[in-house]
């Protein structure tokens, strides 16, 4: 089976260069094919497991505590605007 | 003895008795981590300033009587937990520069429990990998031979604890990233139950399974750091509210009914001819002092690799989706290969069509690997096995793989995905000189029966000739 790697790469938002695009095309399809054993397993009618602890619905009490500042959540970007994160416009006609 | 050198234990008992101040101690550690950080590159980031301030203010409160179950012991802290103002890197250049705002749970509690940070050990980029060598700051060298790696991910820790830069390291296992390097460096590494030990402020890897955890020079030590950081905190919904032992004093067990369950499974072909006889030399040794030993049989330990790359790829996909440039870090342009190829997996199994093919699938055979491990423990109390099918490889090893870690961890890998407790301990060195580990696994939450019988033999071999051996640095 052949791997779309262009559409994985921009699902996982890489720009990726025609080399890696080759490399990661082959290791990916060597993945594959790893994993495909898996196959030979019998797993009819089992429940499939994320939260091996077995532990439901946790919820705590929905008060506001005391969180980051705004100088604080800020501090590591490298593109603010009055105190906000300045971000490239989404639509066509935004800069 | 340096004091460098010192255990936990030891440390606490001379700080106690003013034999030596926390300053001295942290001097010492500090002097080793200059001395040998060309050779080992075992740090990231060492917080020399921070620590000396920390260490005075330590003695200040030993010397007002204040008793911490930490207060001024010096710890290295492996770089994916979040330390408030200190850089925090996960050694990959995305987080070159970022400097968290706030503290990981883990941190809060070792700082409340009075520890001296000296630094932020290295790690594969992101904890992807079981060598360090995919570190944007360099591999980790192994202690016991600077030509070898120290495993991973968390090698940094595994060596710092190993070379005695450190009295002992914070680690993060997703499966085999505790317990390996403790295997490759000869130290203890504890991988507690999933849940048992919070994740908040751990930069995620597979968020299913990640579990924080102290790597230490001896049994004691991982019984007392695991005190501290066990427990549920309001922050990681994920942590059990199932009460926490008082893991230290629980060490000594009546050995006579232990049961421990043995499996060809896990002496799989390939495996070093070295390691499995040790391995099995130690078990021989639980049995002459009185454990029962019965052979069982466990689910082929090679479907868990499959089962694991799924999943966790599937997870770093999604965690790792968060580092786009805005709020923090650079953008994903600086994604080293490693962690590229792990997220491109993922992206591709839970893409449109794929997902019942792969992360379904592999969360049902989750399931029967759970089973299979249950079923096992109506039989026996602890599951006993080579941690690691070879010794530390060299340096270079992982060049052109594209699923080392993965393939590398297969002995851990099925008792990780099962969210079961586990340890590493030292048993031996190899002709060549390197050192032996093998895992002892019991179910979920049962840490007291991992350390007591890791702690049982450590307790039977404590007068062999290896333990007095040390690296050559």
């Amino acid at each position: 089976m052949k791997i779309n790697v262009p559409h994985i790469a921009k699902l996982a938002n890489f720009p990726l260069s025609t080399e890696e695009l080759k490399k990661f095309e082959i290791q990916l399809e060597e993945t594959v094919k790893h994993v495909e054993s898996l196959s030979t397993v019998k797993t009819n009618g089992i429940e499939p497991t994320s939260q091996v602890t077995g532990l439901e619905n946790v919820t705590r009490e929905d008060v506001a505590k005391p969180s980051l500042t705004q100088e604080e959540a800020l501090s590591n970007t490298k593109s603010k605007h009055n105190g906000m994160f300045m971000v490239k416009g989404i639509f066509e006609n935004e800069a | 003895m340096k004091l460098n050198q010192l255990t936990l234990k030891q440390a606490k008992e001379g700080l106690r008795k003013k034999e030596f101040s926390s300053l001295e101690l942290t001097n010492a550690c500090l002097e080793e981590i200059k001395r040998l950080e060309p050779k080992l590159n075992s740090f990231v980031t060492v917080t020399e300033e921070t620590a000396i301030e920390d260490a005075k203010k330590a003695d200040k409160a030993i010397a007002d009587g204040v008793d911490l179950p930490l207060l001024g012991i010096p710890l290295s802290v492996k770089d994916n937990f979040s330390t408030k103002d200190v850089r925090t890197t996960a050694s990959s250049k995305v987080l070159n520069e970022y400097i968290p705002p706030f503290d990981s749970t883990v941190v809060e509690r070792l700082k409340n429990a009075g520890m001296v940070l000296l630094g932020k050990t290295n790690m594969d980029a992101w904890a992807h990998g079981s060598s360090t060598e995919t570190s944007d700051f360099g591999p980790s060298k192994n202690p016991w031979d600077t030509k070898r790696l120290t495993g991973g991910s968390s090698g940094g820790s595994a060596g710092s604890v190993a070379a005695d830069q450190t009295i002992a390291a914070i680690g993060s296992e997703t499966a085999g990233s505790i317990r390996q390097p403790a295997s490759w460096c000869g130290v203890v590494g504890l991988k507690p139950t999933y849940g048992r030990v919070s994740r908040y402020g751990v930069i995620a890897m597979g968020s299913s399974l990640d579990s924080p955890g102290p790597i230490t020079k001896t049994v004691e030590d991982s019984a007392v750091i695991l005190e501290v950081l066990a427990g549920k905190d309001e922050l990681d919904a994920t942590t059990s509210p199932k009460p926490v032992t008082d893991y230290s004093k629980q060490l000594k067990r009546d050995i006579k009914t232990l049961r421990i369950g043995i499996s060809n499974e896990y002496f799989i072909t390939g495996i070093d001819k070295e390691v499995e006889e040790k391995v099995k030399e130690a078990i021989k040794k639980l049995e002459e002092a009185g454990a029962k030993i019965e052979n069982i049989k466990l689910f082929d330990p090679k479907y868990a690799i499959d089962v694991y790359t799924i999943i966790q790829r599937s997870e770093v996909s999604s965690n790792l989706a968060r580092y786009d440039g805005i709020r923090y870090g650079n953008t994903r342009e600086y994604f080293g290969e490693e962690a590229k190829r792990r997220i491109m997996f993922g992206t591709y199994a839970l893409s449109s069509g794929y997902y019942d093919q792969y992360y379904n699938k592999a969360q049902q055979v989750r399931t029967v690997i759970i089973d299979d491990f249950k079923k096992a423990f109506e039989k026996v109390d602890v599951i006993i096995a080579p941690t690691s099918p070879s010794l530390a490889l060299p340096v270079g090893s992982t060049k052109d793989t594209s699923m080392f870690g993965e393939i590398a961890d297969v002995l851990v890998e099925p008792s990780s995905i099962a969210g079961l407790s586990g340890i590493n301990i030292p048993v031996g060195l190899s002709k060549s000189g390197l050192p032996i580990g093998m895992q002892i696994i019991a179910p979920q939450f049962g840490e007291e029966v991992v350390l007591s019988t890791a702690f049982e033999f450590e307790s039977i071999t404590k007068g062999e000739d290896w333990r007095r051996l040390k690296p050559q640095l």
